[in-house]
């Protein structure tokens, strides 16, 4: 699924500026669209503002500077109560005094509907996130994967086009915690809502999002699809951030188009992608998957260059077995080999010779 | 072997307690695995008991002992009887009402000598005049005058020393008095008394002063107690939002009252209050009031509302603070984001959860103002003292002890009357202190 209705922009973040001390900014020139029924998550470490993002979009936080539109209407001025906005918190924020029953239909009354609709709308809620039985309960009666439903079917029950969600599953173990990326995203697909989700697991961003919006001090890093994001990172921080990652820094000797021939700092010379940014003649990173890196020459695709490499360590992982390597100076180079029957094993202070495609190495900004 | 096989008989086997292969756990050496727990564990729960000793007595000996002592004397008093022996016996012959014959003066006559001799007539009067008032003299009086003897006939001997014991409320009082156990006390508290023939009855209009007390002591405690709600609730909420830094100043602002001598801060609200005082200086310097109408808010039932709101407003604000810190913000945002207003959202998410603060605030600081005395004594005046003040005098000026701990024990059952309500209502579970 890529982004229903992409272009039809639903909430625009546009010039966006927050600083809580007046003296540093936490949000710095934020510009981002989000279309109409996308599920788009927020993606970085604590601290990089994306919180606060998802704060100024609910009205808990005012931004500094800059609109932030919904629907195309100017939002700053509104009071949280009347965006309409559904979020689901971190802590799920059940509240501890009320049965799950009172915690669904509270939305529902302060917006003054009858008992009758009511009703039936939280049945329909309850039934949804398959929590039928539990209208009688107290939130501290149930289990963390419960109380989260609850939460969700909370937010949904007042039927908000747009979903805010902080962290929903950081509580939550992780079978669980992987069970409910997939409601969660069915959820999604099934009522054509726009989810605005924030989180610091790179795994459940890319599992569920449509776009994922990377982070990093105060400023959008990259904004992407999933596969774009993995496979191809614009910079070293998303390179690093998401997924696992070797980087051989170097300097760019040649550039043609995209392509780029960089001398490694031990004399090799390598071919890889350049993004825009890499210039001739300056510093650059080199980053390659742990996945794509093979050591057996027949399984070595067509074009691939070779370098030498030492194995310092090769850890079991069960289905992968994990070798770390001495590559041009670098001694966290770590290949991925799936744990086949007929793998070779590979002992520490073998020498061996590495290769990978020349387009699944990324030339990025020196770290 | 056949009956192993029946499983019914089986059943039976168990149940009538006969022990089989599977029968009780044992410990491998063959004791019963629960005699085995409840041994190993006995030196430790010895060692937890030795620990909590030292406490247990010195409650045992400071409290329990002293305040049992003080409420048997509520209803327990033998002033008089255990020194006139002979003339109780005689009561206790005769039924209530009974005119004195010959034989009645002659044990009077005789347990006033012996009482006089033995130096405890003043004991019985005082006794004697807790019921009928200014009847201590007649006895001293009288024991001066028979204590080298009395000659019969008794009751013209008696009644010529002093008219007085003719008085048939004098021996209905006697009668009363002649039996160690009494709700006397107890009657007297609520404003009733016993006639001379036993029944109860209201004390004169203008005698009627403890019924009167304890409404105006438990009115005014629970006024105290909404106000001192009304003030705390919202310094409660500021010092639980605040940044560390600041809250841990207001926090210090709102503990300096505890750490002031309480004479001080009455003393100070002297200062403030009085007639010729800063608050009303400046009002009369502001031209809102004119100088022969300054405003009397001290020594009146305004001054002790006053200093006792204050004296007792920490004991709000902190069970209430430290439910509102546990209170995550996330609520009231999840409530806003729901669609509810500030003020929705603070009636009912954020108010509801600080229930049990509030509840531990209420009931601490309405006990404890229900038994407040040094602040209404000194800032009370007349109409502002409460039945504590009461307690007191009868302890240190009228020295009817027995009277005090009526008063007392009628405090003390309405205050645990009132902890049962609250226990029954909102549950003491959900209480928290801090």
């Amino acid at each position: 699924m890529t982004g229903p209705g992409q272009d039809e922009a639903f909430v625009v973040f546009d010039h966006v500026q927050k600083s809580y001390d007046g003296q540093t900014l936490v949000v710095k020139d934020l510009n981002l669209t989000i279309g109409k029924g996308e599920f788009l998550t927020m993606l970085g470490p604590s601290g990089s503002g994306k919180t606060t993002c998802l704060m100024m979009l609910a009205g808990f936080e005012t931004a500094t500077h800059g609109d932030i539109l919904l629907g195309g209407r100017p939002i700053n001025n509104i009071p949280p109560h009347k965006r309409g906005i559904g979020m689901v918190f971190q802590n799920y924020a059940l509240f501890p005094h009320m049965s799950v029953g009172e915690n669904l239909s509270f939305p529902l009354e302060v917006r003054g509907m009858s008992k009758s609709e009511r009703e039936g709308r939280i049945g329909r809620a309850l039934d949804m996130v398959q929590m039928g039985r539990f209208a009688n309960r107290r939130p501290a009666q149930l289990s963390g994967g419960q109380q989260q439903r609850i939460a969700l079917a909370r937010a949904l029950v007042f039927d908000p086009e747009l979903v805010l969600m902080d962290e929903p599953l950081g509580a939550l173990d992780k079978q669980l915690r992987e069970h409910m990326q997939f409601e969660i995203k069915h959820l999604h697909e099934q009522l054509g809502i726009t989810v605005v989700y924030v989180t610091h697991d790179q795994g459940e961003a890319l599992t569920m999002s449509d776009r994922i919006a990377v982070f990093n001090d105060g400023r959008i890093q990259q904004l992407a699809t999933p596969s774009q994001l993995y496979e191809a990172p614009e910079n070293s921080f998303v390179a690093s951030f998401i997924g696992e990652n070797n980087a051989l820094s170097g300097t760019v000797e040649r550039r043609e188009g995209e392509r780029a021939a960089v001398r490694l700092a031990t004399g090799e010379l390598i071919d890889a992608v350049a993004v825009d940014a890499v210039r001739e003649g300056a510093p650059t990173t080199v980053s390659i998957r742990p996945e794509r890196i093979e050591f057996k020459s027949e399984l070595l695709p067509g074009g691939a260059e070779t370098i030498e490499a030492e194995v310092l360590e090769v850890i079991y992982m069960g289905d992968i077995l994990r070798t770390r390597m001495r590559v041009a100076g670098n001694e966290d180079f770590v290949m991925k080999c799936r744990n086949t029957l007929g793998q070779t094993r590979l002992e520490p202070g073998q020498k061996i010779r590495i290769g990978w495609h020349p387009q699944d190495a990324r030339a990025l900004d020196p770290v | 072997m056949a009956q192993a096989l029946d499983p019914h008989a089986a059943i039976a086997t168990t149940a009538s307690g006969v022990e089989t292969d599977d029968g009780p756990l044992r410990t491998a050496d063959g004791m019963p695995l629960a005699r085995a727990l409840a041994r190993s564990q006995t030196q430790a729960r010895r060692r937890a008991f030795l620990l909590v000793l030292p406490l247990l007595a010195f409650v045992m000996i400071t409290f329990v002992v002293p305040i049992g002592q003080m409420l048997q004397r509520s209803f327990y008093n033998d002033g008089f009887s255990a020194n006139m022996p002979q003339v109780s016996e005689w009561f206790a012959a005769t039924e209530p009402g009974t005119e004195p014959g010959e034989d009645g003066w002659a044990a009077l006559a005789a347990d006033l000598q012996a009482s006089a001799e033995a130096r405890t007539i003043g004991v019985v009067g005082t006794r004697i005049n807790y019921d009928v008032p200014g009847t201590r003299s007649l006895f001293t009086s009288t024991g001066r005058k028979v204590r080298d003897g009395i000659e019969p006939p008794y009751r013209e001997a008696l009644l010529e020393i002093d008219e007085e014991w003719g008085d048939p409320v004098l021996w209905g009082a006697m009668r009363q008095a002649s039996t160690p156990l009494t709700t006397n006390f107890y009657l007297a508290s609520v404003d009733r008394t016993r006639a001379p023939d036993g029944s109860i009855e209201q004390v004169d209009p203008r005698q009627r002063v403890y019924v009167m007390l304890f409404m105006r002591t438990f009115w005014l405690s629970a006024l105290i107690t909404g106000l001192t709600f009304l003030l705390g609730f919202p310094i409660a909420h500021l010092l639980a939002t605040l940044p560390t830094r600041k809250s841990n100043l207001l926090m210090i602002l709102v503990l300096l009252p505890f750490w002031t001598s309480l004479l001080v801060r009455t003393t100070s609200w002297m200062v403030l209050l009085q007639q010729q005082g800063v608050i009303n200086d400046i009002l009369v310097w502001l031209g809102v009031i004119g100088n022969g109408g300054r405003l009397q808010m001290i020594y009146n039932q305004a001054g002790t509302i006053i200093a006792m709101t204050h004296i007792l407003l920490p004991f709000m604000i902190l069970p209430l603070y430290s439910v509102m810190r546990t209170i995550n913000p996330s609520y009231v945002r999840a409530a806003r984001s729901l669609g509810a207003t500030s003020w929705t959202a603070f009636r009912r998410v954020y108010f509801p959860q600080t229930l049990p603060g509030l509840g531990a605030g209420a009931l601490l600081v309405f006990i404890l103002a229900v038994g407040y005395y040094i602040t209404p004594a000194l800032v009370g005046g007349s109409s502002g003292q409460l039945i504590s003040n009461m307690i007191a005098m009868h302890m240190t000026d009228t020295l009817n002890w027995s009277m005090a701990a009526a008063l007392a024990a009628i405090l003390l059952g309405s205050v645990l009357l009132l902890y049962w309500i609250y226990d029954r209502l909102v549950g003491i579970d959900n209480l928290k202190l801090g």
